[in-house]
């Protein structure tokens, strides 16, 4: 087999493609260039009184750069279908085109019935009228039906993500595998990292890592930062002024000293992590019985029932999160009890769990001052005051009036603090705390890569690339909400 | 105002009290001081051999004295060998009866002794710290020109293609943290194998193998642009998207005033409207961004003073809290607390001077 170039039988098409991008780097350029030049406008008068404005040079140039970007996207479409029809055949990209082919096809579906029913989706269609919202929307898609193929089904990869090859220790990308069987995937779509192991595999399985702690971490900050928030902003007074402290006590600390403070194997020794995600992990219980109860207390034949239906499957969910092999602290010289091991849905690693606490942590006291904010503004509204006067509890009026109110801030935030999440899981990985060293995520990734990275970059590139992508996209998605949410 | 300011320095007071408390809890737990016993004595210790290391050391009293002994309000631990060698917290057995002070704790102005590098803690933080000023001072004098500038431009005209160019380099910075940043920086402008560099090198436009050093570790004596601008601009990068959109934001919200559509309709030129009119207040936003970003940098600090090598506070902490260095890394979470606090503090009391609306009784 010979080594991959990056885009094979299609090179032909790479002068076009540079073409074209040079042709909108440089109309656009200039176009900005000239704007900075003062001109006189004219503005020519059309039938029926409209005015419009002569574009002019710059209108000419604008109109250049347009078509040079809509090339360089048709182009790399093409790249995307001749490599997931002919595959590796046309390089590096057309391999990877093919192996992602599930990817596209979700990506396709989704948007296509989205696009069908976007008036009736509320906010969510609305995200499909904002170019920025949609470009955001598919990159973080594009990185969660990876990680969802890649991660869970076993789809895209190509190599196992842990078995080391021999041969292939820092091959560069399109590599040739080294002795391959005919039942082989024939190359190492984006080179071998210093352990011989293929960086796409990694990628795609590290990726499911991210996507999977990412937003069910900044999800139980959020139910911390609401639960505690919400009550602070309303009550305001002495509770206010305490839990404020212990924001702030927590949000001076710097981020990378916690994380060193928390995330090492001495402190697991101790249990502190377990008893910090018994009680983090308790305030989404407390969150829905509130909800609920607030909302149904009048009706107990409904509200009793329902309770004892949504804390049952709360708590045991709540139960097999804190507790591993039947106790939710095993420290060396004494022992927690927790749910027995039959009756436990699900065990966590417990390096996952610490770094699921200590992300939970960080975030949640940002969260609280935001919800906080929130709360002290819309207090004082109208609404806020007919409730008051019918009488309403206080967990009614913050849950049921003041929260939906609040949600279009607290959508965009939950955006950007996924993407912040990401970031954080990744300085995680950097300095090698908490996931274990072989652990395909993308923090862990970049920093075994970075030692060689003079050398051989690609193994730290890859991840790194894909980071940026993912959160990228997730600030985009926040933009395009925040847009569209501030449009009604 | 007096009262506001004495207000805010007793809530930071008990802010740092609290932390460092926390800090000295976390590194005191027994495992850790474990850890630390084998360290320093060795590895193959037994239990008992580990307890009387620390017993001697004075680690197994219980926390609040270690920690008032530390800050220099409980008298240090004294103990008495078998063999009648007396040692303390603040003296060695070789120091005359009479010299030997009751109290050392960072009241007294000592800081303790690093366990790692073997030397007091004050003066390596000192030195450390002093590095760091200098990436700081960089980063700070690129950071906050460029981006007041991106959002000065950015919120001149909303909507024109330049401010859609410049806020999307903007989303751009703040989606790329700095080990990314770094990452490809070095990938691409500071490896003599890929990138640009062996392309420049090849058509003899660059001296050396690289267009810049990939590591800093020389600029801690003599920074020079080849071996300092990629820390710099790795961290000034991240910060600087924020900042720049804050900057944006705040101007484009000028710019749609009554008194610059005044200036407009009575004809003055758009540059000066941007320069006399929009721009003072419209910097008044970004000026506490600024400042809260300092805490934030500090981050970025460790994490590329790591990537890069440059031995300066960050890489120290990191080196203190990998070893469990606990006099040291309590210095570190002082200083580091203190910068945050400070920082806070200053752009509070800016924001009340800068702008007339508010003030505080």
């Amino acid at each position: 087999m010979e080594t991959l170039t990056w885009t094979g039988s299609m090179g032909w098409l790479n002068p076009v493609l540079g073409l074209a991008v040079g042709v909108m780097v440089v109309a656009y350029a200039l176009q900005i260039l000239m704007s900075l030049i003062p001109d006189a406008q004219i503005r020519t008068v059309g039938s029926g009184g409209v005015t419009a404005a002569s574009q002019g040079v710059s209108g000419l140039l604008g109109r250049l750069g347009g078509y040079g970007f809509l090339a360089a996207i048709g182009i790399l479409l093409v790249y995307l279908l001749a490599g997931v029809i002919i595959g590796p055949a046309a390089g590096i990209f057309g391999g990877l085109a093919q192996q992602l082919l599930p990817v596209w096809i979700a990506l396709v579906v989704l948007f296509a019935l989205s696009f069908t029913f976007k008036r009736r989706l509320g906010l969510y269609g609305k995200l499909f009228d904002s170019t920025v919202g949609m470009i955001g929307f598919g990159l973080v898609m594009f990185w969660v039906f990876a990680g969802v193929f890649g991660g869970v089904f076993d789809m895209l990869i190509t190599h196992d993500s842990l078995s080391q090859v021999s041969g292939m220790k820092n091959k560069l990308p399109g590599t040739p595998l080294a002795r391959a069987e005919p039942e082989d995937y024939q190359w190492f779509l984006l080179g071998g990292d210093n352990l011989a192991r293929d960086v796409f595999s990694r990628l795609i399985k590290g990726s499911w890592v991210v996507v999977q702690i990412a937003p069910m971490a900044t999800l139980f900050a959020f139910m911390v930062g609401i639960t505690l928030g919400l009550p602070a902003g309303y009550y305001g007074g002495k509770l206010d002024v305490f839990l404020s402290f212990l924001a702030n006590l927590i949000l001076a600390f710097p981020v990378i000293l916690l994380f060193y403070l928390l995330v090492t194997p001495e402190i697991v020794l101790t249990g502190i992590p377990n008893y910090m995600a018994l009680v983090l992990f308790i305030f989404p219980l407390v969150f829905l019985a509130v909800l609920l109860n607030s909302r149904f207390y009048t009706q107990p034949s409904l509200r009793t029932p329902l309770l004892i239906v949504v804390l049952g499957i709360a708590g045991w969910l709540y139960l097999s999160l804190v507790s591993t092999d039947g106790a939710i602290v095993d420290a060396p010289t004494y022992r927690l009890p927790g749910l027995p091991a039959f009756m436990d849905l699900f065990d966590i690693d417990p390096g996952v769990l610490v770094v699921f606490v200590s992300v939970v942590f960080v975030n949640a006291p940002t969260v609280f001052r935001i919800v906080r904010g929130l709360a002290l503004d819309i207090k004082t509204r109208d609404y806020v005051a007919a409730a008051q006067t019918r009488g309403e509890g206080p967990w009614y009026i913050m849950l049921w009036e003041i929260l939906p109110n609040a949600r279009g801030p607290l959508i965009v935030d939950f955006c950007l603090r996924i993407g912040y999440t990401t970031i954080l899981l990744g300085t995680l990985g950097f300095f090698g705390l908490g996931l274990e060293s072989e652990s395909p995520d993308w923090g862990t990734t970049i920093n075994a890569g970075r030692r060689l990275l003079a050398l051989y970059p690609h193994a730290a590139i890859a991840p790194a690339v894909a980071l940026l992508s993912l959160v990228l996209g997730l600030n985009l998605l926040a933009d395009g909400l925040r847009e569209e949410s501030l449009r009604d | 105002m007096g009262i506001f300011i004495l207000r805010r320095l007793g809530v930071m007071l008990l802010t740092a009290l609290c932390l460092t408390f926390i800090v000295f809890w976390l590194t005191n737990l027994y495992p850790n001081l474990e850890k630390l016993a084998k360290t320093q004595g060795n590895f193959r210790m037994s239990d008992e051999a580990v307890t009387s290391y620390l017993e001697n050391r004075g680690y197994l009293q219980p926390t609040p004295a270690k920690f008032g002994q530390w800050l220099g309000v409980v008298p240090g631990w004294i103990t008495e060998a078998e063999s009648g060698k007396v040692t303390g917290r603040c003296f060695t057995s070789d120091t005359p009866v009479d010299d030997r002070p009751r109290f050392c704790g960072i009241l007294q102005g000592d800081w303790g002794f690093s366990t790692v590098f073997k030397e007091d803690v004050g003066p390596t933080v000192l030195t450390r710290l002093a590095l760091t000023g200098k990436l700081m001072l960089c980063v700070l004098l690129l950071m906050v020109p460029s981006a007041l500038i991106v959002g000065v431009l950015a919120g001149m005209r909303e909507g024109s293609r330049l401010d859609r160019s410049l806020s999307t380099f903007s989303i751009a910075t703040t989606a790329t943290p700095e080990y990314v940043s770094g990452v490809i920086f070095i990938a691409v402008l500071a490896s003599s194998r890929f990138g640009l560099s062996p392309w420049l090198a090849d058509m003899g436009w660059i001296d050396g193998k690289t267009l810049f050093l990939g590591s800093a570790t020389s600029a801690m004596e003599d920074a020079t642009f080849w071996n300092f601008f990629l820390p710099v601009l790795t961290i000034s990068l991240y910060g600087m998207g924020y900042i720049a959109r804050m900057t944006r934001a705040s101007m484009t919200e000028v710019m749609t005033a009554q008194y610059i559509r005044t200036a407009r309709l009575k004809g003055v030129k758009f540059s000066d409207i941007v320069l006399k009119h929009a721009l003072r207040n419209a910097l008044i936003a970004p000026f506490t961004v600024i400042m809260l970003q300092i805490p934030w940098l500090l981050n970025g600090v460790v994490i590329v003073e790591t990537l890069f090598n440059y031995k300066g506070f960050g890489w120290l902490l990191v080196q203190a809290a990998s070893n469990n260095d606990i006099e040291l890394l309590l210095a570190v979470s002082v200083v580091s607390v203190i910068v945050v606090l400070v920082t806070q503090l200053i752009s509070d009391i800016g924001y009340v001077f800068l702008n007339p609306r508010i003030r505080i009784t």
